[in-house]
């Protein structure tokens, strides 16, 4: 009765499947990354304060830089700490 | 013309009057070498990431401005640099995004019109997946229910 072409439908293919990463500033058009933002940044940043490499967030390397020296600008301003713990 | 910002922070321990004569002091000087000044942003008193001078806060101003070309700016932070009164500076030229961004801002878009750009395609997304899964699985799912359906009812 159930052919072949049912049976591949009776689970969820894309479940367990792993979403692929995408460039956010690229994907929402978001042009010009605020240093003065620090609530935003925080999310490319790993608990210790070290900015967090491409291959986890999945930013384009274009703007990977411009997250980079924001993120080093707003160290400056003493907006982000250069090391500390339990940053999150 | 050049697009400039210069974000400093103001030590918290001097009085309220003589905090924003600081500020203001930049700012006339800014004019007098010929500056254009698009905004002054008070960002007010916020605690430091880490201490500078021995001080854990700070009050932040963020001066908007054009200028003619870049020779004032020696001069400028050569100042803030003896200035004790300063705690930290940073200038940064920007670009026309920078503009758009800052401009928009003072409109009170971005804070509001950042996030809906990063949560509502974030929402729509996995809603429109959902959807397209259902669209795929319920005729599959219709089909085996009613079939079971019909098998019992012969068996009955």
């Amino acid at each position: 009765m159930a052919s072949r072409d049912d049976i591949k439908f009776l689970s969820n293919p894309k479940i367990g499947g792993r979403r692929k990463k995408y460039c956010r500033f690229r994907r929402f058009g978001i042009k010009y990354i605020d240093y003065k933002d620090p609530d935003f940044l925080l999310t490319f940043v790993n608990e210790q304060g070290k900015i967090l490499p491409r291959r986890i967030t999945g930013n384009s390397l274009k703007y990977q830089r411009k997250i980079a020296s924001a993120i080093k600008r707003a160290r400056h301003l003493a907006m982000l700490p250069y090391v500390t713990d339990l940053l999150k | 013309m050049r697009n400039y910002e210069t974000t400093f922070i103001v030590d918290p321990v001097l009085s309220g009057d003589e905090i924003k004569a600081t500020a203001q002091a930049y700012v006339d000087n800014l004019q007098k070498e010929g500056c254009e000044i698009v905004f002054v942003d008070e960002m007010g008193l916020r605690t430091l990431a880490y201490d500078i001078n021995k001080r854990n806060n700070g009050v932040y101003y963020c001066v908007e401005y054009t200028a003619p070309d870049g020779a004032f700016l020696n001069n400028f932070e050569l100042g803030m640099r003896r200035d004790e009164r300063i705690l930290r500076f940073l200038t940064v030229a920007l670009d026309k995004y920078g503009v758009q961004y800052n401009a928009d801002k003072r409109a009170g878009k971005i804070g509001k019109a950042k996030r809906h750009k990063q949560e509502k395609p974030a929402k729509t997304e996995p809603a429109a997946h959902g959807i397209s899964r259902k669209k795929a699985d319920s005729p599959h799912l219709t089909g085996v229910p009613s079939g079971d359906a019909e098998s019992f009812k012969e068996e009955e």
